[in-house]
């Protein structure tokens, strides 16, 4: 009765399952679809950015638009395994690496001090003029012995964040 | 806080419309826990609390659930009930809907023949006019309430015609207004709509006081602002009432009440009004149907049931603010009418909200950088 979760067959939920590598359990999915059909308000396939930024708790995140540029135009499959890495399954090796992809915009698996102090702007917005924010940033790797040109890689990014618990996870709850 | 007798709508004041957004989100953790000891590289490029809240948002959000119509319950599909269901709808559409159409078109014959001549001759005697057509209004939304065989149990004492009151109820539809109106002739303030619903707003419910105005337009605040004050002022004058949401919401969560309402300096009378969802939902989601397309559904339906209470009315207490004032009306109304309050401004549907909220976080982390890095 025009309730578009019942439309998930018990082979796309596995399909799904598989691609997002069993972090979500079948009851997860089906909510997620829910949720995803609710904000594919002209059923295009994928959520285009406008409905994202209408969610007000999401437009208000200072990270919203570094988020946004990764989640443009994806998919139902996709976006789960977007989300997939907020779960209390997925792996502390996911979570840094989902980390490291939102300093790395242009994907060539470097982090470069520019794209540290993008994400440091984001975050702080107006409240730190940018030349004080360049210092901080040069004294802080230089006390973990990068210098202000070294290039960070994913290994890097996993001593970094690795030694700690990360709190990256969200709760799916089922409705 | 600004001085309560302006009438202006500066924009600073307008962003005292806005809630404290704080007070009712889940607090990220980011800011709760205050880390401390020396800053690390680790504490600035760990930005998971922040990427948590994000996906949290998306996963699911408290203004998007304010909004969204509950789909029915299917207990239909069962063998044992299936036909009786298939009963049920051949008799709803069948013989109910012409039925209630037919009970909606005498309503509107009667309403019209006499609703004309009286509005048109009796121009002289103002007076014996008004109240002959506000007896009117009354009778044809009775007529409308029929034609969804509506169940309404009104509690608490009927509202009184007096100066410097006015009434405020939490919105679910624009049958909110017809319920309500039938009982008493309300000045209702109202989003003018489009099409039929429009021509009724600009030539009936005028006679009524209803006062129009168009969300988007500024200037038209003013003029409301305005316009509610001369109103609240004459003891003939129906009484006014307000839909402080400002938008329909679907009758589980109230949104944020628009001050305006609270700072007439009048005694605010609450009404609570709770549907039952057992036939039908009353959610009127404007962004999915039109208006037309929501009475059709109420007609085909069995029946609208809800409920509506006369509460006790309230004023502004000494050294409170409109806002204030307006959070404890909510309060009364949510706690009647068992609803959620979230901390949303319901224009949002309309608009984004404003990046005052944004700088707040970005103003503690980079407080935070900053006090870590004196430490040592």
């Amino acid at each position: 009765m025009g309730n578009s979760s019942s439309m998930l067959t018990q082979y796309d939920i596995e399909e799904v399952q598989k691609y997002c590598e069993d972090t979500f359990t079948q009851q997860e999915i089906v909510s997620l679809y829910s949720r995803f059909c609710q904000l594919d308000r002209k059923n295009c396939g994928f959520i285009p950015s406008d409905e994202f930024l209408s969610i007000p708790e999401f437009s208000l995140n200072p990270l919203s638009h570094s988020l946004l540029n990764m989640l443009d135009g994806l998919n139902f499959k996709e976006f789960v395994a977007f989300l997939s890495v907020f779960s209390p399954r997925a792996t502390m090796q996911h979570k840094i690496e989902f980390i490291f992809k939102v300093y790395d915009t242009d994907c060539n698996g470097k982090v470069t001090f520019r794209d540290i102090l993008r994400v440091l702007k984001d975050m702080t917005g107006q409240f730190m003029p940018e030349k004080q924010m360049e210092e901080i940033l040069t004294q802080v790797l230089e006390e973990a012995g990068y210098q202000k040109d070294s290039v960070l890689v994913l290994s890097d990014f996993m001593k970094i964040l690795g030694d700690s618990d990360l709190k990256m996870e969200v709760d799916f709850h089922v409705d | 806080m600004t001085t309560t007798g302006t009438l202006k709508s500066s924009s600073s004041e307008l962003d005292l419309d806005r809630p404290n957004i704080e007070d009712y989100l889940p607090t990220g953790s980011s800011i709760q826990q205050e880390p401390h000891g020396k800053l690390r590289l680790h504490d600035l490029l760990d930005i998971s609390p922040t990427l948590s809240e994000a996906a949290g948002a998306i996963v699911d959000d408290s203004f998007t659930r304010c909004f969204k119509s509950n789909p029915p319950e299917p207990w239909n599909w069962n063998v044992y009930l299936f036909p009786l269901w298939c009963c049920g709808v051949v008799f709803r559409y069948l013989i109910l809907f012409p039925a209630r159409i037919l009970v909606l078109t005498i309503g509107w014959i009667i309403f019209l023949s006499s609703f004309i001549p009286v509005h048109f001759l009796l121009k002289g005697q103002d007076k014996l006019r008004r109240n002959i057509e506000r007896s009117l209004v009354e009778m044809m939304c009775s007529f409308f309430v029929a034609s969804w065989t509506g169940v309404v149990k009104y509690h608490g004492p009927r509202p009184s015609r007096r100066p410097k009151q006015v009434f405020v109820a939490n919105h679910t539809s624009m049958i909110d207004f017809i319920i309500l109106e039938q009982m008493t002739a309300f000045a209702v303030i109202m989003q003018k709509h489009p099409g039929w619903v429009g021509l009724l707003q600009s030539t009936i419910l005028e006679s009524v006081g209803c006062i129009w105005f168009n969300r988007t337009e500024a200037k038209d605040r003013e003029i409301v602002a305005r316009k509610l004050r001369e109103h609240v002022q004459g003891a003939d004058n129906n009484p006014l009432l307000i839909f402080p949401e400002g938008t329909c919401v679907n009758n589980h969560y109230t949104v944020m009440f628009k001050k305006g309402a609270f700072e007439l300096g009048c005694t605010v009378c609450p009404v609570a009004i709770k549907y039952n969802k057992i036939f039908v939902d009353a959610f009127w989601n404007s962004r999915k149907q039109s208006f037309t397309k929501h009475l059709l559904q109420l007609m085909t339906s069995w029946a609208v049931v809800c409920d509506v209470w006369y509460l006790e009315p309230q004023n502004l207490k000494p050294g409170e603010t409109p806002i204030e004032f307006a959070e404890r009306v909510r309060d009364i109304i949510s706690h009647r009418a068992g609803l959620k309050k979230v901390p949303w401004d319901g224009y949002l549907k309309y608009s984004r909200p404003s990046p005052k909220h944004r700088e707040r976080k970005q103003q503690n982390f980079a407080e935070s950088m900053l006090r870590r890095l004196e430490e040592k």
